[in-house]
């Protein structure tokens, strides 16, 4: 077992590697840069920058080095210093700036997570369990209108019931009055009184969806011989239900929940726009827009490193749940 | 591992023909409702089995032996449904404390109930298992009457140790602690020859072979030390050494524990080692029963002559050619009229056979056929 998670975490250190030289390129390709972002927009607004003016933006950005100068220069800082650099358009470190946002986006993601597995687990295991009953129905007509509703249409139909019906704006995680306060009682109560409507809004095709993945993989089950074996002992249904089918059903769930990790920093990008929550979804498209390499860069970089994290938390979790494939890592 | 001994003739079991009997199965339908239509697997399946007593139900695959055995502890799956008839065993005694561990999460009963019996034909201390409480169901699934199944590669769960699941059983249906369970768990496996039994209890069941598994699922199966044990084609997964091992293992503990057996099998040469008496089924129906040696020697219905007449015999002559059963088995959904068996029968007679189902006819020795070639006789 020793031997096989340090293999693993070499094989992700290389991975993390390549892909952040594969990030930094491809954040290089579109032309332009930072500098000539900064020179449109001035331009629209009718001013002018001087050619000496971009010349010494470039020159303090660095923007003129070779490809390979600025790809070590940053990753050389990420791993010798612990430094992601600075946002040139935010003119903070990158850090600080993903930090702030982290917090709220893992407090969404966490919520709408629990929810929609409060909520499809049950659903899932009586759909399968009472298949082709009205019931059954019910769940799998939500199921396919859940999945089929773009978020971001549900999110401003909401919107508009809200401002139309409740007079109430929708939008942002905090009452205008509460969004620049310190943290106090009042600004986490106005946090919950706006938070369910995301988390509604975000888990729904969630939901759905593993309403009808926690469906397939039971009925897979459902009617295999060590289920009848059980049945013959004398177990109650329920008991023999959970302890039997319902636990074999949840491997792949298993082999799959590390995945979450990424998405849980990485925030719903077209609802927080939608709905302007103060996520990290937003900040990241707006970083790219403007080809503020070193914010997208890091960011990218942490969500790939989360992504590899997430997928060796996955094989350790099923490794916990299933004997049989913890056996075959001790044999390996 | 236990020693193979296949060559060794059945000594001649003595049976108290007036055991009580611990199973009275009456005119059990099971029929499966799929789109095109309904099935009907067991189509009135009558048979008894008292204490002591093996009996083995032989038949061609899809004769519904399986399901008629499923049928009696409720263990059909959808679309199957038993539609008719009953199935009477002792009274299973009720224990409180044990009650509480097989009731559902939400049944907020106290205790179940034994069903009034009304049915004056109701045999006495008996209970209809398809009448009753499913409490009463399951205080008999697994203690007074339990079940080997044919594929002991997946009839035990994957990701549960061997012991774990054996002891299951036996906290269901004992009050004991479960550290009782797992010392009862080893000695069961040391009693089905399974080598290191104290080892083997934490094994899981990817980590055994397909005999030891078998040997597993009996462990299970004698856990409460039940009064019948079902074995639905034990050895059918299995090599023909293991098969011979596991038959053995079966007879050995058979006769250590005084347990009757149903043994469903499509191996004439299984029931011929096992069985005390025998019961031949077609198309859902029993269509020859009685003595084991008797059918053998003196077979009745059609179906179980040509039965008998397609198994190679030692001292055959070698010219000799095999006599398969002639036809095929009839389509669920096309099953010919009267008496099921005449499109394959040699001496169907038209106007007879094809007209009304034939009748039960039984000799002074409780020889049943149901064939009309024997109305004659009578």
């Amino acid at each position: 077992m020793g031997r096989y998670m340090l293999r693993r975490v070499g094989l992700m250190l290389v991975t993390l590697l390549a892909i952040s030289f594969v990030t930094f390129w491809i954040i290089q390709l579109p032309p332009g840069d930072y500098v000539s972002t900064l020179v449109a927009q001035a331009e629209a607004r009718g001013e002018v920058i001087s050619p000496e003016r971009m010349a010494a933006m470039r020159a303090r950005y660095g923007l003129d080095d070779s490809f390979l100068v600025q790809y070590w220069n940053w990753i050389s800082n990420i791993i010798f210093r612990g430094d992601f650099g600075d946002s040139f358009a935010w003119n903070r470190p990158v850090s600080t700036l993903i930090w702030d946002r982290v917090g709220l986006s893992f407090f969404l993601s966490v919520s709408t997570l629990l929810m929609v597995w409060a909520i499809s687990f049950p659903i899932g295991i009586y759909s399968a369990v009472k298949q082709y009953s009205p019931g059954d129905y019910v769940a799998t007509f939500f199921g396919f209108v859940g999945m089929a509703i773009p978020e971001f249409m549900l999110a401003l139909v909401f919107m508009w019931i809200g401002v139309k019906y409740f007079g109430q704006s929708a939008g942002g995680l905090f009452s205008p009055e509460y969004v620049d306060a310190a943290w106090n009682i009042g600004k986490l109560m106005d946090l919950f009184s706006h938070l369910w409507l995301p988390v509604l809004i975000i888990g729904i095709s969630g939901t759905a969806g593993l309403i009808r993945i926690t469906r397939a993989n039971l009925l897979d089950e459902l009617y295999k011989p060590y289920v009848i074996t059980a049945r013959a002992k004398g177990l109650p249904e329920w008991k023999l239900l959970l302890k039997y089918p319902v636990r074999m059903s949840l491997s792949p769930f298993f082999s799959t929940v590390g995945w979450l990790l990424p998405g849980l920093i990485s925030g719903e990008t077209i609802i927080s726009i939608v709905l302007s929550l103060p996520t990290t979804g937003p900040l990241l498209y707006g970083a790219t827009l403007s080809q503020d390499m070193y914010l997208v860069g890091s960011f990218i970089l942490i969500l790939s490193a989360l992504t590899v994290v997430g997928t060796l938390l996955s094989d350790l979790a099923l490794a916990w749940w299933d004997p049989r494939i913890r056996r075959s890592y001790q044999g390996s | 591992m236990q020693q193979t001994r296949t060559s060794e003739p059945t000594g001649r079991r003595v049976l108290d023909t007036d055991a009580p009997y611990v199973l009275d199965v009456r005119d059990v339908r099971t029929e499966f409702q799929l789109e095109d239509g309904v099935v009907g697997a067991v189509e009135g399946v009558t048979l008894q089995v008292r204490r002591g007593e093996t009996l083995a139900v032989v038949g061609e695959s899809g004769c519904g032996k399986s399901v008629m055995a499923r049928s009696i502890l409720q263990l059909v799956d959808r679309p199957g449904k038993i539609v008719g008839g009953q199935v009477w065993v002792p009274v299973p005694p009720i224990d409180p404390e044990t009650a509480k561990r097989r009731r559902g999460l939400f049944s907020r009963k106290k205790a179940p109930t034994i069903p009034v019996v009304t049915d004056p034909d109701a045999p006495e201390g008996m209970v209809d298992l398809l009448a009753s409480d499913p409490e009463i169901l399951r205080a008999v699934r697994g203690k007074r009457i339990s079940m080997v199944f044919q594929e002991p590669m997946t009839s035990l769960s994957a990701v549960h140790k061997v012991g774990d699941q054996i002891a299951e059983t036996i906290l269901l249906h004992e009050p004991v602690t479960t550290e009782d369970a797992r010392k009862r768990a080893i000695e069961l496996l040391r009693r089905v020859g399974i080598a290191a039994p104290e080892k083997r209890v934490d094994a899981y069941p990817f980590e055994l072979s397909g005999g030891m598994r078998q040997r597993v699922m009996i462990a299970m199966a004698l856990a409460c030390d039940p009064e019948l044990l079902i074995a639905d084609e034990p050895t059918t997964a299995l090599d023909v050494t293991t098969q011979a091992q596991i038959l053995e293992l079966l007879k050995s503990l058979r006769d250590e524990t005084g347990m009757a057996i149903m043994i469903i099998t499509h191996d004439l040469g299984v029931a011929a080692q096992l069985a005390d008496s025998i019961a031949v089924m077609y198309l859902g129906n029993v269509v020859e029963y009685g003595d084991l040696a008797e059918v053998f020697r003196h077979p009745k219905h059609p179906y179980t002559r040509a039965l008998l007449a397609s198994v190679p015999k030692l001292g055959q002559s070698r010219g000799r050619r095999l006599e398969p059963v002639r036809g095929m088995v009839p389509h669920p959904f096309a099953r010919p009229s009267g008496c099921t068996f005449r499109d394959r029968c040699d001496f169907a007679q038209i106007g007879r056979c094809d007209v009304a189902p034939p009748p039960l006819l039984r000799d002074d020795d409780g020889h049943e056929v149901r064939c009309v070639l024997y109305e004659e006789e009578r």
